[in-house]
């Protein structure tokens, strides 16, 4: 019954099979498939293979003489015998034999239904062929192959041909070899050998069982193939005695369903761990991938300063908190008597005096102590470490993803191959059941699309370029005016905050001036710059980016103003100091001269003086500590207030007033905002710029800043869903946030240079902080070396601070910098070839196919030129008829052009005509080198050799 | 998903066809007799099938019910169903998918997935939210960078080479039930 299904689905299988069995052995299947029918077609045709055939026959009567003694000896395994028969059939097919391949008819066809075994299959069998033959007696075994292979050799004797004799008697030697290394086997029993047979028809039956789901066949059709190959399975397998490892089978079989579905809750898990994915997802979906990007990127600073929080909080501030000593205790950790009045007001407090800047939010609040609590905690060499590590961490971190990034960039040079095709077939996820899901996953499929489109309308714009060039020029031009004005702006107010620093009588104004005007103008040049970004019409990925360098370069001139304006503050503060310095020992000596005085007994030891009333130093750490943390809240106050009214407020008033208006608002102007992404790109990396610089002198600013990570993650998550519109070309982000980490690592660098450079020039104030009393920070270390490492470690330091150590280690540095640059970019040459190459092969597969369906108008010539074959269809791949004839005088084997593949076909086809028709007076075209030296060559027969010698290659 | 398991035992397999044969009675009570002994020829509407929540989102669950049944118009049989949960399951293998894939696609069921056959693909993938121009723009570059013979539409070679590089054409194509 299988049997007449099949028989009834022979070529749809066929052909389904052809298709579906693409994956490995694919081109050689198909080879043999085709070398397979030509013979057939030969076999039919052609006369004088009488004797072959006759052969063929011979052989195969062997075969059949073969099979009923095994029946014989098996007994009641007639059945196996016969399955085995089909099987072996099955193998012939696939390894071409023609001979045996007119075996029964129904056991051909059941072999078309199994015929789709995998390559080890017929590898398998291969060695079940040996077995056979070891019993068969190698010997004979080796005479029947080889006559066989004689005989249709001599009478084919084609190159087809001596190719599949190559692999038969390669073949034979597999046989023999194997039929030696049976022998032994064989002689200890008949039922040996049997055994084994029927093994490998077990295997068989079962891989059958395994791949019958691969094949698109319909159910009830497998069903019955299934169940028969299961009986047979079962009915043998007990007599095999391999019955015994089935429930393990069946057991691991089941592990292994268990693992993958533990795997994939796993990864479930995974995904669910991280922060915000879904969020994140959502707004993609909506609003593209570029608005992701953003959110992504925030989430990874979140990551980061973690990190850092972890850090400083936990080895400088949980420390100084637990073990230091408590508020009140020394000047430093106390308000001074004069504030203390105003201490606890909001106002002060919003400015991080009084309370706050005695606290260890500060650089100022930690004590020179060297070692704190029963466990000795050196706090300030922890301070000095984790103010190095964390920059340390943190350029690690940065260049880390962006190689990891890079590397990302260079896996799928693949993609622009399909983008749409891809897009359109591979993008529905099918396992989506959830209403809410599926919208956003429309949402994000017709996103995708929008911003492939965009892609693909740049790609295909060209237009007045010198017009362009000139707005592109002089959109440049203002946009430098533009910054250039913003630095002076900020220069001159810093040196007006200078003086007014010098005076008490400050309106608010006047104090928050800078902080003023560097957020303004953060507010005003962005908007500035897009719009004269306008102008130069770039794709909006390299827009942003170019909007991206602007707004960076605007952040970096108000920092870096920022920073020579605090450099004069703390060089003001440390002259200031000097004479803070002399006054307070002096007033120190006084009180106690005067209590020794007031009591005249010089021998009792004073009270200490009251903490409060110390006369202190300015502490310019912390001074910078509090300007840095001022800038960052302001920051934040700016960012969130711009988002609620610029945003939010907008939106609202957009909505409703709508109601009630004279022309469509949501339309019109206001209409509601998009999501600005390089602003807040920038807003951020600047933002962490400032943690950077600012962690070293108030530790609590990295606490701050996880706040503010944390809470604009959900605010800004909330305020783009509520209240933005995607923009009006939804562009897809570059594939690595490299841009991202290129700023964040530069910025990194700039805030690196200050914080270090204080570190090793300028002394520590006096009476506050870590460092107090030490002539530069670092001698934190040194002391450690002195005093707590032993001797030598001191003297191995001093060896490594050696300059004659030191610049060979640089020149080594710098030389294996070289090295791996100059390797690097070999890689990416020869990957930029590879792609090359990768492009160059589609398109001439490509092209392949084209020329198959006579689209080339060179063959399309040539083929009309040729006689008799004006009216048949060009280059067809099916009619091999017409050719053969015609073509019998030039060449001496018929068969080889029929069986070539259908581009070779095509090249016979043209080659020979040339010979044919020997004068021609149509000159060749294009294809000019190729009838030249076969014009006048040696004719027919060389054009016949020639084919053929064209035959084998692709095979 | 029944025959997914033909690894397994008799009993295992038998367990599978009747969960699957429960999934498949809970559709239409009314036409799907609990006793399957003797293989009733009971089609279930395409109406019926695409409620099932692994269909019922899905843009393209009429075309898929219609490709998997054997008449074409969407009536399946149990083993249609059985069918196409087996095609449509994990670890079923590419080739497969390949093929269904590209008979889901096929609107027109002429065996080439034409410009009329993206149109209607990607309208259900989008809702309808592109333009026209953009649809057409989308479905030329499709044809263009999958089509290898340059007939202006995907015959099965052109998409299973294109689908065979996809990277998420397996992880997206398939059901869990």
């Amino acid at each position: 019954m299988p049997r007449k299904s099949a028989a009834a689905e022979e070529v749809g299988i066929d052909i389904d099979e052809d298709v579906s069995d693409s994956d490995d052995g694919d081109n050689r299947r198909r080879a043999n498939r085709r070398q397979g029918g030509g013979r057939g077609g030969g076999r039919g045709g052609a006369k004088g293979r009488g004797r072959g055939k006759k052969a063929d026959s011979d052989e195969e009567e062997d075969d059949e003489d073969e099979a009923p003694k095994g029946r014989g000896r098996g007994g009641n395994r007639r059945r196996p015998a016969n399955k085995r028969g089909a099987g072996k059939n099955n193998d012939d097919d696939s390894e071409d034999e023609a001979p045996k391949k007119k075996r029964g008819g129904a056991a051909n066809r059941r072999k078309g239904g199994k015929a789709q075994e995998s390559e080890e299959d017929s590898e398998a069998e291969k060695g079940k062929k040996g077995r056979k033959g070891g019993k068969k007696g190698g010997k004979e075994e080796d005479n029947g192959k080889g006559k066989k292979g004689d005989a249709k050799g001599k009478n084919k004797g084609k190159d087809k041909d001596d190719d599949k004799d190559k692999k038969k008697k390669k073949k034979k030697d597999d046989s023999s070899s194997d039929s030696n290394s049976n022998s032994d086997e064989e002689e200890e029993s008949m039922s040996e050998g049997e055994m084994a047979r029927l093994m490998e028809e077990v295997e068989e039956k079962k891989k059958l069982i395994a791949n019958i789901r691969n094949k698109p066949w319909r159910m009830k059709r497998r069903l019955v193939l299934l169940k028969e190959a299961q009986q047979f399975v079962d009915k043998f397998e007990g007599a095999l005695g391999k019955g015994k490892g089935r429930k393990w089978y069946a057991y691991k079989v089941m592990m292994t369903k268990k693992w993958i579905k533990f795997q994939r809750d796993f990864e479930n898990f995974r995904t669910a761990c991280i922060p915000w994915e879904r969020k994140i997802k959502e707004v993609e979906s909506h609003f593209g991938s570029s608005v992701a990007s953003y959110f992504i990127f925030l989430r990874w600073m979140y990551g980061m300063n973690l990190v850092l929080f972890g850090l400083t909080f936990g080895l400088v501030v949980i420390p100084e908190v637990l073990m230091g000593l408590p508020y009140g205790s020394i000047p430093r950790k106390t308000v001074p008597r004069a504030e203390q009045p105003t201490a606890q007001d909001y106002s002060v407090l919003m400015d991080f005096n009084g309370y706050c800047k005695y606290s260890v939010l500060f650089y100022g609040y930690y004590n020179n102590q060297r070692t704190i609590g029963l466990l000795k905690f050196r706090l300030p060499l922890s301070y000095l470490l984790v103010g190095i590590g964390s920059f340390g961490y943190s350029l690690m971190l940065v260049i880390r993803t962006m190689a990891k990034n890079a590397d990302v960039g260079g896996g799928d040079g693949e993609e622009g191959e399909f983008t749409f095709a891809w897009k359109m077939f591979t993008s529905w996820d099918y396992l989506i059941g959830n209403a809410e899901t599926a919208d956003n996953k429309y949402a994000s499929i017709t996103t995708s699309f929008k911003e492939s489109i965009v892609d693909e309308q740049e790609n295909q714009k060209d237009e007045n370029i010198h017009l362009r060039r000139f707005l592109r020029v002089l959109a440049n031009f203002m946009i430098t005016c533009s910054l250039g004005g913003s630095g002076y702006l900020i220069y001159f107010v810093v040196k007006r905050s200078q003086e007014f620093a010098n005076r008490t009588d400050l309106s608010w104004y006047e104090k928050n001036e800078l902080e003023l005007i560097m957020s303004l103008l953060g507010l005003v040049c962005p908007p500035l710059f897009e719009t004269i970004a306008e102008l130069e019409d770039y794709h909006p990925r390299i827009a942003l980016k170019w909007q991206l360098g602007r707004i960076f370069a605007l952040f970096l001139g108000n920092l870096y103003t920022f920073l020579f304006a605090l450099f004069d503050e703390v060089n003001t503060k440390l002259d200031e100091e000097e004479s803070i310095k002399n006054a307070s020992i002096w007033a120190m000596k006084e009180y106690y001269a005067n209590y020794s005085r007031l009591l005249n007994d010089s021998d009792s030891t004073p009270p200490p003086m009251d903490p409060g009333d110390v006369i202190r130093g300015p502490c310019w750490e912390t001074a910078v500590g509090i300007e840095f943390v001022k800038l960052t809240v302001s920051d934040i106050q700016v960012t969130y207030l711009t988002i609620l009214i610029g945003d939010f407020a907008r939106a609202v008033i957009v909505r409703f007033l709508n109601y009630c208006w004279c022309w469509d608002l949501e339309a019109g102007f206001p209409s509601y905002g998009e999501f600005d992404i390089s602003g807040n790109v920038l807003g951020l990396v600047f933002n962490q710029g400032m943690i950077w610089m600012g962690a070293f002198y108030a530790p609590g600013l990295v606490g701050i800043n996880v706040l503010r990570l944390l809470s604009s993650m959900y605010y800004q998550c909330w305020a783009v869903m509520a209240t933005n519109v995607p923009h009006e070309r939804v562009f897809k982000a570059s594939k690595s946030n490299n841009f991202y980490m290129g700023l964040l690592l530069l910025i990194l660098f700039l805030s690196l240079l200050p914080v270090v450079y204080t570190i090793m020039t300028l002394p520590p104030s006096f009476d506050c902080g870590p460092f107090s009393g030490k002539a530069k920070m670092f001698d934190v270390i040194m002391e450690t070396i002195d005093l707590d490492l032993p001797a030598f470690m001191g003297t191995l330091f001093s060896y490594a601070a050696n300059p004659g150590l030191i610049i060979p280690a640089v020149l080594l540095m710098v030389l294996a910098i070289y090295y791996l640059n100059s390797v690097s970019e070999a890689y990416q040459n020869s990957n930029m070839e590879l792609k090359k190459k990768m492009q160059m092969a589609r398109d001439e597969e490509k092209n392949r196919r084209n020329n198959k369906d006579s689209t080339n108008q060179v063959m399309k010539d040539l083929e009309d030129l040729m006689p008799n074959r004006s009216l048949s269809p060009p280059a067809p791949p099916e009619p091999e008829k017409p050719p053969e004839p015609e073509a019998k005088p030039t060449k001496t084997k018929p068969g080889s052009a029929g069986k070539g593949v259908n581009l070779q076909k095509d090249v016979t086809l043209a080659s020979p005509n040339p010979n044919a028709r020997g004068p021609i007076d149509r000159p060749p075209g294009p294809r000019g080198p190729g009838p030249g030296p076969r014009g006048p060559g040696p004719g027919p027969g060389a054009g016949g050799g020639r084919g053929r010698g064209r035959g084998p290659p692709p095979r | 998903m029944g025959n997914k398991q033909t690894t397994f035992t008799e009993e295992q397999l038998e367990a599978y066809q009747v969960a699957l044969h429960g999934r498949y009675r809970e559709l239409a009570p009314h036409l799907v007799p609990l006793d399957y002994t003797n293989n009733p020829d009971i089609r279930v509407p395409l109406s019926l099938i695409v409620t099932m929540p692994e269909l019922k989102e899905n843009p393209f669950r009429d075309r898929i019910v219609e490709t998997f049944s054997e008449d074409g118009q969407g009536n399946m049989s149990f083993n249609d169903f059985v069918d196409m949960f087996s095609a449509l399951c994990e670890t079923s293998p590419r080739e497969l998918k390949t093929i269904y894939a590209f008979k889901i696609y096929d609107y027109n069921r002429d065996n080439f997935i034409c410009k009329e056959d993206l149109q209607k693909t990607l309208n259900k993938l989008t809702k309808g939210e592109l333009t026209p121009e953009e649809v057409t723009l989308v479905c030329d570059k499709a044809i263009e960078e999958a089509d290898l013979d340059a007939d202006n539409k995907l015959s099965f070679a052109d998409f299973e080479n294109m689908i065979s590089k996809a990277p998420d054409f397996l992880s997206n194509f398939h059901i869990r039930i």
